[in-house]
């Protein structure tokens, strides 16, 4: 079933991973996919949301199973409680069930050809003359050397197996949230095709709670906040301290517990080594604001895919000829991201007051914009806006 | 020092390792498991922790 050489080796088979392989497979390259779960697409570490735009600039066919419930707006709270609401097509999309997303990403590399296995917990990267040349793992109990001509870290935020191979994608605690999320049935939702989103440094210090629906009465109802900030409050205490105000979600029953870590910044300028690339959550592909980083993940693959036949085609392996994915993703994706990490620091830096004063200045649209790194030129514009207020509320008129 | 791991609190989500600066965090059995050796006490992963699982100890070197 596997053998000891192949053109790609995919570790993870999340969906970085997962489109990784099928591209890399749909392009002609024999691929083995490795990922230590046993299941692929178990567990999940994810709120599950995915914008309409993504599905259709992807040209994702996922499966019915794969999608909970289509989502037509957001409710955003400020701090104060003011309540806005967003509905318009730039908001629409899904909330997933990722175990079945994931694993329908992973069919599709099978059905390019990649070959896919998990409980395969890949240990270490065999770096030989200054290229990464293989990885070490167990196989289903078997320890094996596996060489390739190109390793991808697509091993999600941990990214142990990026880090060994020599790329600098450590995750800094200042650049990650820290989530926590339980999976709820019986309770109250205003908007079963809303997602909900609550914000406040009192709830959660520098990110926010989300409701993000999955039927008429169940929803992930989450919480991330600053990475660095936990100790003796924790994601989940401040979660649970939450959901204690709230009668109509506290009702609930609890169906699954999960969290993580999640990338918020810290672009790499750099994602490849001799032999070696990182997609997805490895190399913090995230979105800023919003946390979502399937997409990302999946854009990413796509350019990785290409710059690899190439490489693989050329016969030279070095980082210089990889590094195209670097220009590539820094043009197409990074220089966005990077607009939505300075947004980021601003919210960031809101007092709960300033966060109420941006409620009333800004639009569901303006929202939306931000969240997405559109209309960069439109944040100058609102900041400005936004000061005024505050000059205004300090000087009482 | 080392970094003890309260597996009923722990939600697997290997947080922990991705911050962890000296790679001193591993998963071992579907939890993580600390290094004494690499472990510099620094108490970055404690702080992420969303569940609260994670608090330093004393540990013996290897
Ligand atoms: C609480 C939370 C909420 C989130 N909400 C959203 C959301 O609503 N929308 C959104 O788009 N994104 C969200 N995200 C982010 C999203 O989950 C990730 O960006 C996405 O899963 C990244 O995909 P990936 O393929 O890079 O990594 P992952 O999906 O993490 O996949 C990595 C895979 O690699 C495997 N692996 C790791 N190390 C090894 C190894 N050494 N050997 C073998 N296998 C290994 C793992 O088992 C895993 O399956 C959220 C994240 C968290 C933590
Ligand atoms: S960060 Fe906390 S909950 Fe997550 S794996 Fe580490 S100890 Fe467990
Ligand atoms: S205390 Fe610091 S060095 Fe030790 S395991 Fe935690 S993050 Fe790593």
């Amino acid at each position: 079933m596997i053998d000891n050489e192949y053109d790609v080796i995919v570790v993870g088979c999340g969906p970085g991973g997962s489109s990784t392989a099928k591209e890399c497979a749909k392009r002609g390259l024999k691929v083995l996919a490795l990922d230590r779960n046993l299941e692929i697409g178990t567990p999940v570490r994810c709120g599950e949301g995915l914008s309409e735009n993504s599905v259709q600039t992807l040209g994702l066919d996922m499966p019915n199973g794969a999608k909970a419930q289509k989502i037509k707006g957001a409710i955003v709270y400020a701090p104060d409680g003011r309540r806005i609401k967003i509905a318009f097509k730039g908001t629409e999309g899904f909330v997933l069930e990722r175990k079945m997303f994931d694993k329908w990403l992973a069919m599709e590399a099978g059905r390019a050809g990649a070959m896919t296995v998990p409980k395969s917990n890949v240990y270490d990267v065999i770096i030989e003359d200054g290229y990464v040349k293989g990885v070490k793992a167990n196989v289903m109990g078997k320890d094996m050397e596996i060489r390739a001509k190109i390793i991808v870290a697509a091993d999600g935020v941990e990214s142990v197996i990026a880090r060994k191979a020599g790329i600098k994608s450590g995750k800094n605690p200042m650049f990650v949230d820290s989530g926590f999320q339980y999976e709820m049935v019986g309770i109250d939702i205003e908007d079963p095709h809303s997602i909900i989103l609550y914000f406040g440094n009192k709830i959660a210090p520098r990110g926010y709670v989300w409701i993000f629906p999955k039927g008429k009465d169940v929803a992930n109802v989450g919480i991330g906040i600053a990475g660095n900030l936990g100790g003796e409050m924790t994601a989940k205490k401040y979660l649970d301290k939450w959901i204690e105000t709230q009668p109509g979600i506290k009702k609930g029953s609890i169906i699954e517990v999960n969290g993580g870590c999640i990338p918020v910044g810290n672009f790499l300028k750099n994602m490849v080594v001799n032999g070696c690339l990182g997609v997805g959550d490895s190399v913090n592909q995230v979105n800023p604001i919003h946390g979502g980083g399937i997409a990302e993940s999946i854009k990413a693959s796509r350019i990785a895919a290409d710059v690899i036949d190439k490489a693989i085609k050329s016969g030279d392996l070095s980082s210089s000829v990889l590094s195209e994915y670097n220009e590539r993703w820094w043009k197409e994706r990074g220089g966005t991201l990077k607009n939505v990490e300075k947004v980021r620091e601003m919210f960031e830096k809101m007092s709960d007051e300033e966060m109420n004063d941006l409620g009333e200045v800004l639009s569901g649209e303006d929202l939306v914009d931000l969240a997405h790194g559109k209309n960069y030129a439109k944040v100058a514009k609102i900041y400005a806006k936004f000061k005024v207020k505050g000059i205004r509320r300090k000087i009482g008129i | 020092m080392t970094v003890k791991v309260d597996r009923g609190k722990c939600i697997s989500c290997f947080g922990c390792v991705s911050v962890c600066p000296v790679m001193a965090l591993k998963e071992k059995e579907r939890f993580p498991e600390c290094d004494p050796d690499k472990c510099t006490s620094c108490g970055t992963c404690v702080k992420f922790c969303p569940a609260g699982a994670l608090t330093l100890v004393k540990g013996e070197k290897k």
